[in-house]
């Protein structure tokens, strides 16, 4: 019996996975594949990406154009953003038994917000209320690897997302470097503490998606009735599953 | 008078400036308790005595006021949610305006505080627990006065000013009833009980607010009077 943090069991049906790692390692592409697999077998999904509520995004564009930010407000802004995607889409997809895939969940701020001086069981506290995922994959990749990606496929990068607010080095490009070694040391520390399982992003995009596959069918799938009705009725699980993903 | 930050949890690690030479004195209470007149005449008292004062409150910052506000004439926001962006806007006033003043040596009259974020929070399910530790980056005020009146006297108030309850002063939120005035009763009250157990905890001088403005103003200068004398910023002799 899974335990909500707060010592209740846990009230829905629904699963929740969510995929970590640096810019450039590859998973929104392995979540989209792996989405697109659940959707081909009739699995109620529900997708969520970081940063996506209408709300509050107003005001963290006027507020990061004009680097008002400090580094709390910076993490309690994203903290608002969150918990308004969390009250009104994740927790009511769950509740009603859907399977939650969200492409970064709090860990991304873990790691930004210890990142950029904030103190690390503070931002642990303010994002307490959130459900323990059944399910965190963290694709890793050495430094350049990740990197590189970024930097040969985008024209210019953002301040915030170059940590320019950090003060690294006044040379854009520099600054991202230094400041996603920060952010992968933060996620490599806490990969055991919460139960990360690495995915080597380095490797074929087709293999590490077969991997994904047969973990989330073990992990997940096997062990997950979500309510059945409308479309879902065709719903594939009915007939079992093989731990045989095909690609 | 130099005096270092002290936090109510781990602070702000990276702030470097460790000490501040002014005074954070803190005007709690409920809505009607009288604290804006209270700070407006403590402010010309101060400045006519020769201290640089700032005033403020919470929620007037430009941050994510606009945010706050559009939720809540929606009224669309869940309660995280809510206390995440009162917290942000708390901070963003706290470290852009009330820090630097008293790092320059004003005297800073704050119009709330994180006690009334809190007892509304826990007024809405929230643990007082998790309230303390995301308020942990606050400083320890210098002084909190408490203007403690009964949510009686509050709704009499209330209607004076503006012959109606506001939806969000009598928590109608909370669905504790239909109607406003019961609804207003009910609310102050619970946030009336989080204010109480707080006194002792964080050293509240509790003033009764019910009382004539001119008892209680004269109660607060005796108070700032006696701790500026502690501190030395004040000579017994200068008050003659």
């Amino acid at each position: 019996m899974q335990l909500e943090s707060n010592g209740f069991n846990k009230s829905y049906s629904g699963k929740l996975i969510i995929v970590e790692g640096l810019d450039g390692s590859g998973k929104s592409t392995q979540l989209y594949l792996l989405k697109c697999w659940l959707v081909n077998q009739d699995i109620p999904v529900f997708f969520t990406e970081w940063n996506s509520s209408s709300l509050v995004k107003k005001s963290t564009k006027r507020a990061k154009k004009l680097n008002q930010l400090s580094p709390t407000t910076f993490s309690l802004i994203h903290a608002s953003d969150f918990a308004d995607r969390y009250e009104k889409t994740i927790l009511p997809h769950l509740k009603a038994g859907y399977l939650v895939l969200a492409d970064r969940y709090v860990y991304t701020a873990y790691a930004r917000d210890i990142a950029r001086g904030c103190d690390s069981e503070w931002v642990r506290n303010v994002y307490e209320f959130a459900v323990k995922p059944d399910l965190a994959l963290y694709f890793e990749a050495p430094l350049e690897v990740s990197i590189n990606r970024i930097i040969s496929g985008r024209t210019e990068l953002k301040y915030h997302e170059a940590g320019m607010d950090l003060n690294l080095s006044s040379d854009k490009v520099e600054s991202f470097k230094l400041f996603q070694g920060i952010i992968k040391r933060e996620y490599d520390n806490m990969a055991e503490d919460e139960d990360f399982v690495i995915i080597d992003a380095t490797k074929q995009i087709e293999k590490q998606q077969k991997k994904l596959r047969k973990i989330v069918t073990k992990r997940i799938l096997n062990n997950f009735s979500p309510p059945v009705c409308g479309k879902y009725n065709n719903n594939k699980m009915k007939e079992g599953h093989s731990d045989e993903a095909s690609v | 008078m130099k005096q270092a930050f002290r936090y109510y949890g781990q602070g702000i690690p990276y702030i470097k400036e460790k000490d501040y030479i002014g005074q954070l004195i803190v005007v709690e209470g409920p809505d009607y308790a009288g604290r804006s007149t209270h700070i407006m005449l403590l402010q010309k008292w101060l400045e006519s005595e020769g201290h640089a004062v700032l005033s403020c409150g919470l929620s007037r910052s430009t941050l994510i006021g606009e945010a706050i506000q559009d939720a809540k004439e929606g009224n669309v926001l869940g309660k995280k949610t809510l206390s995440l962006l009162y917290a942000t806007d708390f901070a963003d006033q706290l470290e852009n305006k009330v820090l630097p003043a008293l790092k320059a040596g004003y005297v800073v009259l704050l119009d709330r505080y994180i006690f009334t974020l809190m007892a509304r929070d826990m007024a809405r399910g929230a643990s007082k627990e998790w309230l303390v530790k995301l308020f942990g980056f606050a400083p320890i005020p210098n002084l909190i006065f408490f203007l403690k009146v009964s949510p009686q006297v509050l709704i009499y108030r209330a209607l004076k000013k503006y012959a109606a309850l506001n939806f969000w002063e009598s928590g109608m939120d909370m669905s504790f009833s239909n109607d406003t005035y019961e609804s207003f009763l009910i609310y102050q009250s619970l946030i009336a009980n989080y204010f109480d157990e707080m006194i002792k905890e964080y050293d509240f001088i509790v003033l009764d607010g019910g009382k004539d403005s001119e008892i209680v103003q004269g109660k607060m200068k005796k108070s700032i009077i006696e701790y500026f004398i502690k501190m030395g910023m004040i000579a017994n002799d200068e008050l003659e």
